[in-house]
């Protein structure tokens, strides 16, 4: 009847409608629900895997095992990496190429993880960082290797 | 008992005293007119802080928290913003309705004010036709949307102003239809004689179903009627960028968005007056010690707390409900509202003549 | 309801555009549409605000370089995106994916395809004036991308397929947090229903609206949920199974009625769909490598190889043309949200302004994904 499939109508609309708001109603009144995480109070623990920036990783004698191989540069789809290398003299009177400046383009870096999957000697990895904004633009450009740092024994 | 009544009483007295009575009505006129902008004001802040606090419960989120204490100066803050920014004026806007519009809106809101009973003799204006005043002139804002619709000459405003001179002009009907039930109950149109005939007893319970229902219709149209949310087609954010006001800027936009949280505050006033008596405090036929202890909490507090009661009642449906469309807008409006607000006011009549509601 | 025919003259019609930057495209979309009053007479998308040049920067790069570039497509389903890129190199190589990766890759795309569909969601809910429903899609979205940058690294573009396998092994966690999401899960997707799918305001907005029907759906070429709403069986997961989805019993769910709110339901099994997936892989992760082994430098024979898979918004094609050196000759991408956006002016004709926003929300389009 249409009577009667009229007030079915607007009962089952009514219910639809009713339910939804006693759940925003629930949401409204329980605000233990809430996941807002205060950021700058709040600092994030970032997972160990975090891919945040490439760094360099240094001992304490201040050396890194980087040798120069240009691994990472070759396998980098954005050209962010850039090795300048060195002749060195080595104690036995040959010349070696050795790292002379890791130049990182963190401007440029997708985070891929690529170069540190090419990198044959674990030089590089990635750090958890995640606060990369500056004001300008050439402090993105980074030197990984520390000043005065050398290549560690017995790494090739 | 100091009340507000008391003190506006004494006022008028310490000035007629002194002045000739000429004067007099010049400085109430000029105190009346700053304590409305002074209401307008703290409404606004109020209000849009209630707002953003529940949407952001709703939404599991904590909304402002940072300025002032629990982030009670935000809207403060943003008020000062929208004061400094530059009002843009589009090139081919129609300049002088450009900038009238946001003007016609807000005195609209504010004229609105004049006949609400706030508490016990505390009323700007006691007008012996108070709610058709206010129906009558609640219309009159549609005029101002559909200025700053047309003066903007963009095609996302005119969508808008066009969409919500549809919806206003419809739901006005509704809403009336709704407002007409109580008149016949209370059989006077004046907001006091409304507030009195609640004396023992709000409508919304004396009056069974009928008056219920009227409320109902009631809340659907006066949300469809100040652009909220499910029925806030005239901006609809993701169809019309901004709708009307989508080439507002700085404080001509925040006018607008004022008069649209005034206009709430008083679609809800008269929704507590009609129905849950106004500044009357509860009170139930003839428990009289029940009836005393309500009497203690002061009107004005009752008043308001309907109010905000109703207010976060439409707030609850804006973060609930997805929007209508159009065409659905108005047929809810004629096909539905308009016809059950037709029967329930037969309805209504017959149960004033019969006498058949609570006394 | 149906509409009327409406007349096509260009006759004193106004002429909006949509977008570049407008809150409706979700991106930087634009639409040219044509209305007679609210009613929508044509709908013209035009490309080529968000154009990277992808499928040329690709020629450039090596095989395992170019799989990162996906990502930036769609978004949304960068690791299937990712997927199909290795599977191509992978047919190409012919290289034998160990069974544990095979196990890995497919349970990260199911769980791409639940946030992808979450996400939607809420900006589904969002398109059609619903504002809170986003907030609690993205309650969920979160505990995914946690997941995923615990063993990936990366919360979207994950980058963590590699040809012959994944970049790494899972993360000692993996195993139980998904357990602790899908069981949180399947409750909010029950809230998920009672605050939009049941409600009445939201049906009315979805029922009927931008029917398309299956022939004119396969015509325009449109796959995923948005073909599968039309009733056409087109999941490549069961078409040509890839990496063991030919062992996994599932489903796959198929509408019938061709209107929005099919595809909206339609995508709301396949969600539920995916968690069956992920339920029945999650205690079978068998042992083994993570990766297979390949050679440093990858090149792949003189030929043609094409690999397809399921993203979540539709088949994601991957066309390489090799000449035997070390980067692809040419490399052609078939996303999915370039085929469907084409179906947007048939859909939409007709329709109101606000049924064009409810009719791009479900078919879920991601911007990039369409430019490339």
């Amino acid at each position: 009847m249409f009577i009667v499939d009229y007030i079915k109508t607007v009962y089952s609309t009514c219910k639809s409608l009713l339910s939804g708001m006693r759940l925003t109603g629930y949401y409204f009144f329980h605000h233990k629900e809430i996941i807002t995480q205060q950021y700058p109070d709040v600092r994030l623990v970032m997972a160990e895997r975090f891919r945040g920036e490439v760094v360099m990783t240094h001992d304490e004698k201040n050396e890194h095992r980087c040798t120069g191989c240009t691994a990472c540069e070759l396998a980098c789809p954005n050209a962010t990496i850039k090795i300048v290398t060195k002749q060195e003299l080595q104690p036995d009177g040959k010349k070696k190429k050795a790292l002379d400046t890791f130049v990182y383009h963190l401007e440029l870096c997708t985070m891929c993880n690529l170069c540190i999957m090419a990198c044959p000697t674990d030089a590089i990895k990635m750090a958890q960082t995640y606060e990369h904004s500056v004001f300008d633009r050439n402090q993105l450009t980074k030197k990984l290797n520390a000043p005065g740092s050398k290549l560690m024994e017995g790494v090739e | 008992m100091i009340s507000i009544e008391h003190i506006s009483q004494s006022l008028h007295e310490a000035l007629s005293a002194s002045l000739n009575s000429t004067l007099v009505l010049l400085i109430e006129m000029v105190i009346a007119g700053v304590l409305v902008i002074a209401l307008f004001a703290v409404l606004g802040l109020v209000l849009v802080f209630m707002e953003r606090k529940v949407s952001a419960y709703i939404q599991i989120r904590l909304g402002p928290n940072r300025v002032g204490y629990q982030g009670f100066a935000q809207t403060a803050a943003d008020t000062l913003k929208l004061l400094i920014k530059e009002g843009l004026t589009p090139d081919g806007a129609d300049k002088f309705l450009f900038n009238l519009a946001p003007l016609v809106v807000m005195v609209v809101a504010m004229l609105i004010m004049a006949p609400i009973a706030f508490t016990k003799g505390f009323q700007l204006w006691d007008i012996n036709i108070g709610v058709l005043y206010v129906s009558a002139v609640s219309s009159i804002s549609v005029i101002g949307i559909l200025m700053a619709g047309w003066a903007s000459n963009n095609k996302y405003s005119m969508l808008g102003a066009m969409r919500s001179g549809a919806q206003i002009v419809s739901y006005e009907l509704s809403a009336g239809l709704s407002v007409i039930t109580i008149v016949i109950l209370v059989g006077s149109l004046s907001i006091n004689d409304i507030i009195a005939s609640q004396q023992n007893g709000w409508w919304i319970f004396k009056g069974h179903i009928p008056v219920m229902i009227s409320f109902i219709i009631f809340v659907i149209a006066v949300t469809a009627e100040t652009n909220r949310a499910p029925f806030d087609l005239a901006e609809a954010e993701s169809e019309l960028t901004a709708g009307f006001h989508t080439e507002y800027s700085g404080m001509r936009f925040a006018f607008f968005f004022l008069a649209e949280y005034v206009n709430i505050f008083v679609v809800c006033a008269i929704g507590a007056t009609l129905f849950f008596g106004g500044w009357m405090p509860f009170h139930i036929g003839s428990w009289e010690a029940f009836n005393h202890v309500m009497d203690f909490i002061p009107g004005i507090v009752w008043f308001f707390g309907k109010i905000f009661s109703l207010i976060f009642l439409i707030m609850w449906f804006r973060w609930t409900f997805p929007r209508l469309r159009i065409d659905q807008l108005l047929n809810l409006e004629w096909k539905y509202l308009l016809p059950i607000a037709m029967f329930n006011l037969l309805l209504t009549t017959l149960m004033a003549i019969t006498g058949f509601y609570f006394k | 309801m149906q509409y009327e025919e409406v007349a096509t003259t260009e006759e004193g019609n106004l002429v909006i555009n949509v977008g570049p930057q407008h809150p409706a495209t979700h991106g930087v979309m634009h639409l040219v549409i044509t209305l007679n009053g609210e009613t929508i007479l044509k709908v013209e998308p035009h490309l080529g605000y968000i154009h990277r040049s992808i499928e040329k920067m690709c020629e450039s790069l090596s095989y395992r370089q170019f799989i990162y570039s996906t990502s930036r497509m769609d978004y949304l389903s960068a690791h299937i995106n990712n997927h199909g890129c290795a599977l191509a190199v992978e047919k190409g190589l012919q290289i034998e994916v160990p069974e544990r990766a095979k196990v890995i890759r497919v349970l990260m795309d199911e769980l791409t395809r639940v946030a992808s569909h979450v996400l939607w969601w809420g900006a589904m809910a969002m398109d059609v004036g619903a504002l809170t429903p986003f907030f609690h899609a993205f309650r969920e979205r979160e505990l995914i991308n946690d997941i995923m940058e615990e063993t990936c690294g990366a919360r979207l573009t994950m980058n963590y397929m590699v040809p012959g396998g994944v970049m790494a092994d899972l993360h000692p966690d993996f195993v139980r947090k998904v357990k602790d999401f899908v069981a949180f899960f399947r409750t909010k997707i029950d809230e998920y229903d009672t605050l939009i799918t049941h409600n009445v305001i939201f049906q009315g907005r979805m029922k009927g609206v931008g029917v398309i029907s299956a022939a004119d759906a396969v015509s325009y070429g449109c796959t995923g949920p948005v073909l599968r709403a039309c009733g056409v069986k087109c999941d490549i997961r069961k078409l040509s199974p890839y990496d063991g989805y030919e062992k996994l019993n599932f489903e796959e769910p198929l509408e019938t009625a061709g209107d929005s709110y099919a595809r909206y339901l339609q995508r709301m099994r396949e969600l539920r769909e995916s968690l069956s997936i992920i339920d029945q892989l999650i205690d079978n992760i068998p042992e083994g490598d993570f990766q297979a082994k390949t050679k440093a430098v990858l090149k792949l024979p003189k030929g043609e190889f094409y690999s397809r898979v399921e993203t979540a918004r539709g088949e994601f094609g991957v066309y390489i043309i090799s000449e035997g050196g070390l980067t692809p000759y040419r490399i052609h991408f078939r996303s999915p949200g370039f085929n469907n956006l084409a179906a947007l002016d048939h859909m939409a004709r007709g329709q109101k302004i606000g049924d064009l926003v409810a009719i791009m929300g479900t078919l879920d389009l991601v911007i990039p994904d369409i430019d490339r």
